[in-house]
């Protein structure tokens, strides 16, 4: 399965692409992939504060409840609303399903993250 | 410590186990169980639910346990230790049952087939296995039958949903529309002779319940003959996920959740099923007492008209955000798109419409309360 190369990824199996100071997050496919049909989504408003390491949403499937862990610290200045009424897209597509944008606090953060060879290899252990 | 008392091993895996691996099933323990929650090769959980609902879906089910009650006073013994009417069954009918604890309490619920005139087989929950066959033997000693646990005799697989008998006729000479629901039938499966073939399910569908030997060559064989007759129909295999949100739709209880050793039957609305009028059972007198004192609280379905879903445990607030009660079964419902709950409250937070709010992660989300079952099949035009 491709993990993007342009992308970071954390322990939580959450994904983050950064554009200078600026960053979209989501959940990898092997976080989509371990919760199964996804049926509802709780996101944070556009304004609020994220600290990384942090609780920022919850993902649920029909089977389990997940929280959602901020890659990095800043402010959400975008909520992708799409997953309000249409969870599901995450199931199919979890790269290109993005959850919210943030205005990044520090982007050294992301130095502290796995990259997506780090990550494969992380799931591939958490898997056997 | 009595030698014959049976207890319960680690983690157990049904004959079928190994082929729900091969198929790629999401495996999870429950109960105690190795068991398939989901098959996502073929779709997932809720691609299984509308298969049932639609079409057909094949179940493992084998973690159910069985006792067979036999003997001159069988259904003496059956009528003692279950609070249905087993008198009023026939030989070859099935009925929903429960055993009581003295305090009017379930120590299970069952569903009893009559075998024989004095030939009962019941069919229990998985988890409650060991502590159901030792409950059944200490209280039908006084009676002239015996108590036998063939919980390790077969391998039990359900095939459900509207399409399930076509799809079953395929592999049986057994007539199965002459098995009316809730009966059964013996019959050739598969070529194997004599086996059980019951009109039951915990999906609120339709369906079929066989029992077949549990070897794993068997059980195998037949589970994949089972698949390859359900292609035509787009059948599906599914499991213990689907299993849940089906039942949960149809309201049909879990013990552990609606049910339990701390739950009456009243409590649970399982009236119905309960005759005091058959004489003496266990938990009758308790049963008595508790109808005469009054409910302190009832079962109901709740549906969230707010973004949440509902879970196991989340206590239920009234408008004023004063906590009532909990949910005992929450979910997304697949069927009907909704996300639904089972919960108990006190008889005045029961009527219908009646606004509540369930506590998710800390917020009074809005909710209300809805007839039940969720869901009902639709009346086949026969």
């Amino acid at each position: 399965m491709a993990y993007p190369k342009n992308f970071k990824y954390t322990k939580e199996h959450e994904w983050i692409k950064a554009d200078g100071g600026t960053a979209t997050v989501g959940i990898t496919t092997y976080a989509q992939e371990s919760l199964g049909d996804i049926v509802f989504v709780e996101l944070p408003k556009v304004g609020a504060e994220l600290s990384a390491g942090k609780s920022f949403g919850t993902v649920e499937s029909v089977k389990a409840v997940s929280d959602l862990y901020a890659p990095a610290s800043g402010t959400v200045t975008e909520v992708n609303q799409d997953l309000a009424t249409a969870p599901e897209k995450i199931n199919s597509d979890a790269h290109g399903s993005w959850m919210i944008k943030l205005k990044l606090k520090d982007p050294k953060e992301l130095n502290a993250l796995l990259s997506a060879d780090d990550y494969e290899k992380f799931v591939a252990e958490e898997t056997h | 410590m009595s030698s014959s008392v049976e207890t319960t091993p680690a983690v157990r895996k049904t004959a079928l186990n190994a082929v729900h691996r091969r198929m790629g099933a999401k495996m999870v323990e429950f109960n105690g169980w190795d068991m398939p929650v989901e098959y996502p090769a073929t779709g997932g959980l809720i691609a299984e639910h509308l298969a049932v609902r639609t079409r057909a879906g094949v179940f493992d089910v084998s973690h159910m346990g069985d006792i067979r009650i036999a003997g001159p006073q069988a259904l003496e013994a059956t009528q003692h230790i279950s609070m249905n009417d087993a008198s009023r069954l026939a030989v070859g009918q099935a009925q929903y049952s429960a055993l009581l604890y003295p305090q009017g309490t379930f120590v299970d619920d069952v569903i009893v087939h009559r075998l024989g005139e004095r030939e009962f087989l019941l069919v229990i929950n998985a988890g409650t296995r060991e502590k159901d066959f030792n409950w059944v033997r200490d209280n039908v000693r006084g009676f002239d039958c015996t108590a036998q646990n063939l919980s390790d005799d077969f391998t039990q697989i359900a095939i459900q949903g509207p399409q399930g008998h076509a799809l079953l006729q395929k592999l049986t000479s057994a007539d199965l529309a002459a098995v009316k629901f809730y009966w059964f039938t013996h019959g050739t499966v598969c070529g194997l002779k004599n086996i059980l073939i019951a009109r039951t399910g915990y999906t609120a569908e339709d369906g079929f319940e066989i029992y077949v030997p549990a070897d794993e060559a068997t059980s195998a064989r037949v589970w994949n003959e089972v698949l390859e007759a359900g292609k035509e129909f787009n059948a599906l295999p599914c499991g213990l996920g689907a299993r849940n949100t089906l039942r949960l739709e149809g309201r049909l209880p879990l013990y552990g959740h609606e049910i339990s050793d701390s739950i009456n039957v009243w409590e649970a609305g399982l009236d119905r099923f309960c005759k005091m009028e058959k004489g003496e059972f266990v938990g009758r007198a308790a049963l008595e007492r508790a109808r005469a004192a009054g409910v302190k609280r009832t079962l109901i379905g709740l549906e969230m008209v707010e973004r949440g879903i509902a879970r196991d445990g989340y206590k239920v607030q009234d408008q004023a955000g004063q906590e009532v009660g909990y949910v005992t079964s929450g979910s997304y419902a697949p069927f009907l798109k909704k996300n639904i709950a089972l919960a108990y409250v006190p008889p005045r937070s029961a009527e219908m419409g009646t606004p509540l709010k369930v506590e998710i992660r800390g917020q009074g989300v809005g909710a209300k309360v809805v007839p039940t079952p969720f869901y009902k099949r639709p009346k086949k035009n026969l």
